[in-house]
């Protein structure tokens, strides 16, 4: 598998990290297990960091968290701690507040059909975020907003401020999306599944996008994604949750090359390959147990092939590599991937 | 658009007929004659025959639909049995009445039932939630007599604030108008306000989750514009048709209401014609006020496009 970002990360390893979290634990009001359970994660500075996982492994539900989108009424936070700007917010009593959403740290959606406002024309979409945060004129907002769809790729952008989102494309609207997002320089963006719902050449481009502008800009990227071929595009760094926790998380060279914990193995091996046409699949055997049933301990215990009764044990993320973490009480076990591949 | 609005307008026509047919039919289908009405103690036959001439009640029953229609065309929708004035006369003079009324109650009824909806909306299941709902089906399932009864009683009798009945043109005495109309409104107007909050609260909760919601959050932008900018302007819709009917059904005249605070508006003046077997007065009436609910109708249609962009560009 070829993969970007190698190169980088010698320079990435001296960067300072832009946005820490730490220890994100919460739970949906009504349930008795934790969705997301001490998660940690780092991004730096121009480095992208994707997190990867199965639908309902809680990378969503993170991303949002940090964003302080997840309604009160329906999720409990009992801890977790964010660091950004040289500042801490403990996220199980406060959020991110107005003035640091949407400036220093913006976001995108995977829905690019349904996440702009219908009624509105998209220049004002764009400029409103402008405004209120530059306390800009409406004009300059809207110059602003046309400078940023100009560079966000879409042609003839003065027409296109005035132009409806039903009138765009859904490549279109997510380019739209990434402008509003980028329109007031942020420190980071979190992108959540961004390509997901566009076709494979859009998909490319998106991503391309994507790390022009954070070749440009610097800013650090945290990107949710469950495909595989798109962490080897655009990824530095790879999380990979599962069950609410992240159970590896390195380098993406490291990740790809030299995976170890079971879940990360099977991951891979479940990906089709170009070089080994014809080849049935492998497949990560059984489904995710639902929240309320995950195991104690290790919560993949009930579908890997390794488990012992030491996996009611929940192992913790340790070191088996510079910057590779694994939570796996076998790894570094070199068997692993041998029985594997 | 202008497509759309002719085909409206093409649908709106058959109806119109339609009514018109029903109204005239029906009046003919009542027992009761309304020339004995007319015609007093003597009811000589001779004088009834020559009444019976006079309005051309003697012709076959489509006849007397084609006259009578080919003249409302016109702008002549015949003169009263009982008071001999011309029936567009005695609407001309009720119209204003009606209208303010309807006005009144109709912002009565946006003032409280809009806000009460978003209110319930932003803090579903909370004690805000269910209190606007408790008092929203008490809107609904008091009866505006009663309602109208109990105010006079403390408003006007108890307390002696505002006038109990009546009513007094606003070019006469603004202020006065105004006083003796109030109660009336917020009697219709309440009633209408929780028809509205029940609308507005699930038009408001189906947006609230949508993800260019989400999108206005993450921008950053304060609570207070996700709610009333990005989120009200895409519930709109609905609440905008209901209110274009509701404010049709004001028109054709609140009959219990106005009778209890004795406002001389349509509802009171088709009643007093019903009872007087004035078939000229009640044809009229219901002829102009349905045409005016379709006309409402057809307002809500024109809305559409002002407020979907979707549907402009088509």
């Amino acid at each position: 598998m070829p993969v970007s970002g190698t190169a980088k990360s010698q320079d990435l390893a001296s960067a300072d990290a832009l946005l820490t979290l730490k220890d994100l634990t919460l739970r949906f009001k009504g349930q008795t297990n934790d969705v997301v359970h001490s998660v940690s994660l780092r991004v730096r500075q121009g480095e992208v960091l994707c997190v990867v996982g199965e639908s309902g492994c809680g990378k969503s539900v993170t991303s949002m968290a940090i964003m302080g989108l997840l309604p009160g009424k329906a999720t409990q936070i009992s801890s977790g701690k964010l660091s950004f700007l040289a500042q801490d917010w403990d996220l199980a009593t406060d959020c991110l507040p107005t003035e640091v959403r949407g400036r220093e740290i913006a976001m995108i959606f995977q829905e690019p059909m349904t996440s702009l406002n219908p009624s509105f024309r998209i220049g004002d979409q764009i400029a409103e975020a402008v405004q209120r945060r530059r306390g800009n004129s409406r004009t300059e907002a809207l110059e602003r907003a046309e400078v940023m769809l100009q560079r966000v790729g879409i042609a003839n952008p003065k027409q296109r401020l005035r132009a409806y989102p039903h009138q765009l494309s859904g490549g279109m609207r997510q380019r739209v999306m990434i402008a509003m997002a980028l329109a007031n320089d942020p420190q980071i963006l979190i992108a959540d599944e961004p390509t997901t719902a566009l076709d494979v050449t859009i998909q490319a481009q998106i991503l391309d996008l994507i790390r022009d502008l954070r070749d440009e800009t610097g800013m650090g990227t945290l990107m949710i994604t469950h495909d595989l071929g798109v962490v080897a595009e655009v990824a530095d760094t790879v999380a990979v949750m599962y069950g609410g926790q992240v159970v590896e998380q390195g380098p993406v060279a490291e990740i790809f090359n030299n995976p170890q914990h079971p879940y990360t193995i099977g991951l891979m091996s479940a990906m089709p390959r170009l070089d080994r046409p014809g080849e049935r699949l492998a497949i990560v055997p059984g489904t995710v147990p639902t929240i309320s049933n995950m195991p104690e301990g290790c919560r993949f215990r009930t579908r890997c092939a390794f488990a012992t009764a030491a996996c009611a044990q929940r192992p913790k993320l340790r070191d088996v590599a510079s910057e590779h973490e694994v939570a796996c009480h076998f790894a570094p076990l070199e068997t692993h991937v041998k029985v594997s591949a | 658009m202008l497509h759309f609005l002719m085909r409206r307008v093409l649908i709106a026509l058959p109806t119109i007929i339609l009514i018109s047919i029903f109204v005239f039919a029906l009046q003919k289908l009542l027992p009761g004659d309304p020339l004995l009405v007319l015609a007093g103690e003597e009811r000589d036959p001779e004088v009834l025959e020559f009444l019976r001439e006079k309005y051309r009640l003697n012709d076959p029953i489509p006849v007397q639909y084609l006259a009578w229609i080919g003249n409302a065309l016109q702008g002549d929708l015949g003169t009263s049995l009982r008071s001999n004035q011309p029936v567009t006369e005695l609407m001309a003079e009720k119209l204003p009445v009606t209208i303010q009324l309807a006005v009144m109650s109709m912002i009565f009824a946006l003032v409280i039932g809009i806000p009460a909806g978003i209110l319930s909306a932003v803090k579903k299941g909370t004690v805000t939630d269910y209190v606007a709902n408790v008092v929203a089906l008490s809107g609904l399932s008091i009866p505006n007599f009663w309602l109208g009864i109990m105010l006079i009683l403390l408003v006007s009798v108890k307390w002696q604030l505002l006038p109990a009945s009546g009513y007094v043109p606003l070019s006469e005495d603004f202020w006065q108008s105004l006083r003796t109309m109030v109660m009336p409104a917020f009697v219709l107007g309440t009633a209408l306000a929780a028809t509205l909050m029940r609308h507005t609260r699930s038009a408001m909760l189906g947006v609230l989750s949508a993800d260019y919601v989400r999108t206005a959050r993450a921008k950053g932008l304060s609570e207070r514009v996700v709610i009333l900018k990005h989120s009200f302007r895409n519930a709109l819709t609905p609440i905008v048709t209901l209110t274009a009917l509701l404010f049709g059904e004001l028109i054709a005249g609140a009959v219990l209401t106005e009778q209890i605070f004795t406002i001389p508006g349509f509802g009171k003046l088709v009643v007093d014609a019903v009872f007087n077997r004035d078939y000229a007065v009640v044809q009229g009436i219901v002829l102009v006020t349905a045409v005016g609910f379709i006309f409402m109708n057809l307002l809500a249609d024109m809305m559409y496009f002002v407020l979907n962009p979707r549907l402009r560009g088509q």
